[in-house]
């Protein structure tokens, strides 16, 4: 167990930046920079270790009770 | 309706205050009204009293899925304030000051408007320079505004540490004197209450769950106590903002986030400003019961769950104590926290929506209530006459899309750390 002040947030997990040299719409852009569905119950999302192994992960918590469901590597893809 | 005055109040006392009049009724919602406004806050409730007042639409019904007053309204710690540089933020703002100073005569109804003046400090030469550039940027748009040196702040708040041997030693601080605190349940009731004598139906225990569209046109919304139909619909659910874009398959420039506040055991008057620390987010304001009201940071990742954890509070009670040392001697009286509509420039919307007769007001963050009267004004004009006013104009749903985004503090779209 580690303490919640050692990790740092880095939002929506689901979010995905559009591929490079692709043509993509203004409403592709703007899902990719502003919109964002922040929903009542499992979320997931980008968190740091920061003040340890610096680490970035996805978890997917409950917004609503913060009761982490599951975690993976950055890299992991979300099934 | 009875008219609230020293004379009124001398009869009821006579009559061992048993006779007076409920303040709004508790009818039970119609099949059909002209506009619904969805959510019971500040400006839900300011929302229906414009319309009523200025556009003569009085078919309105309130939807609240809780009590009135039970959301953002009733948990803020109501600092109003127009110190805008933008000058879309700087008037809209400067417009809601005006409606403050009559809000009590307007509204038959004290909601304690206190015009005690705000200071944001500062502690660097270079945040002394921004102060005087917003200062200036102010009073091109009409707003009072004041850069005070060092001994200037000292003599306006001298518990402050003013010590030599501190990490953020006070430089100065910018003013706007006009600025204040009012009663934030007072607002809600006092629209409430004049709204509903003016024919607006309040439906409390009632949560809308779901809308009717069709063929790119609202038609009503589906609630917990049955169907209601309107060709004009108002969103005004602030945190809730998310859930109901859902509902509507928008998705929105909002995340939703907890912002905390706590007071103190109340003390002897000792503040008379409300001060921000200007090297972190710490904010603090004396209650008229003397309790010190204090908030600041964003628990910091997305949340719905109205109440906050210790990590963010310790966080912002260290700025206060560095800020003020006697701090340190107070106990804790209460601590609570509610959901924010956190936009993606920090800017609020008030606009049409793509759905014919759907509107929608949000992305207020934590600076709604000193916004209520103003965005009640303004939505209920941009319902009213089907087209925005030049007062809200700015705060369009497609600048993020064109790019006039209004970013007052330049953070960016990570929400969470604004
Ligand atoms: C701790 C804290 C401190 C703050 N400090 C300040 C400050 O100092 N100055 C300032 O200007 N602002 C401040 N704010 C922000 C301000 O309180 C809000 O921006 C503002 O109150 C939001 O507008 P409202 O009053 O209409 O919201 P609310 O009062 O939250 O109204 C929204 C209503 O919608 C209802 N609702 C939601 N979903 C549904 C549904 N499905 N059906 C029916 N009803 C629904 C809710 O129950 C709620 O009553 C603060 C907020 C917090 C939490």
């Amino acid at each position: 167990m580690r303490s919640q002040n050692e990790f740092s947030y880095g939002g929506d997990a689901t979010v995905k930046r559009p591929e490079l040299g692709k043509e993509i719409s203004d409403q592709d852009w703007d899902n990719f920079v502003y919109n964002r569905k922040s929903l009542r119950g499992k979320h997931w999302e980008l968190w740091q270790h920061l003040s340890g192994c610096r680490q970035w992960i996805k978890v997917q918590r409950d917004t609503a009770t913060h009761e982490i469901f599951k975690t993976l590597k950055a890299n992991e893809d979300i099934s | 309706m009875q008219k609230y005055s020293v004379f009124s109040l001398v009869k009821n006392a006579l009559s061992n205050h048993e006779n007076w009049d409920l303040a709004w009724k508790d009818p039970t919602p119609k099949k059909e009204y002209d506009v619904v406004i969805i959510g019971g806050g500040g400006h839900g409730l300011a929302t229906a009293y414009y319309l009523a007042k200025e556009h003569n639409i009085t078919n309105v019904a309130i939807i609240e899925k809780g009590w009135i007053g039970g959301g953002n309204v009733g948990r803020n710690t109501t600092i109003i304030r127009s110190n805008y540089m933008h000058d879309d933020n700087a008037l809209f703002s400067e417009f809601g000051m005006d409606l403050w100073r009559r809000m009590s005569q307007d509204l038959n109804y004290n909601v304690m408007f206190s015009p005690r003046g705000i200071i944001n400090l500062a502690h660097s030469d270079a945040q002394m320079n921004t102060y005087a550039r917003r200062g200036n940027s102010m009073r091109l748009n009409g707003i009072d505004a004041v850069l005070l040196n060092r001994e200037e702040v000292r003599e306006i708040i001298p518990m402050a540490d003013f010590s030599e041997n501190v990490r953020f030693p006070i430089f100065g601080g910018l003013m706007q004197p006009s600025a204040g605190t009012a009663r934030h349940d007072a607002v809600a009731w006092g629209y409430a209450r004049q709204a509903d004598d003016m024919g607006v139906d309040i439906i409390q225990n009632c949560e809308v769950i779901g809308f009717d569209v069709s063929a790119g046109k609202i038609n009503g919304v589906r609630t917990s106590r049955g169907d209601i139909k309107a060709k004009k619909i108002g969103l005004c659910v602030a945190g809730s903002t998310n859930i109901l874009a859902e509902k509507l398959n928008m998705t929105l420039p909002i995340e939703t986030h907890l912002l905390q506040a706590c007071v103190s055991e109340p003390v002897k008057p000792v503040l008379d400003k409300v001060v921000t620390f200007g090297a972190g987010h710490f904010y603090i304001s004396q209650s008229d019961k003397g309790e010190m009201v204090m908030g600041g940071d964003l628990d910091g990742y997305n949340s719905y769950a109205q109440r906050g954890n210790l990590p963010t509070l310790q966080h912002v009670l260290t700025e206060g104590i560095a800020m003020m040392p006697f701090l340190s001697k107070l106990k804790m009286l209460r601590t609570w926290g509610g959901i924010m509509d956190m936009s993606m420039d920090g800017s609020p919307i008030i606009d049409k929506t793509h759905i014919e007769g759907l509107y929608l007001n949000c992305g207020w963050c934590y600076g709604g209530f000193k916004a209520t009267p103003a965005s009640g004004w303004t939505f209920a004009h941009t319902i009213a006459q089907d087209r925005v006013h030049e007062l809200n104009a700015g705060y369009s749903l497609n600048r993020f899309n064109t790019g006039h985004l209004l970013d007052e503090k330049g953070l960016g779209t990570k929400t969470w750390i604004s």
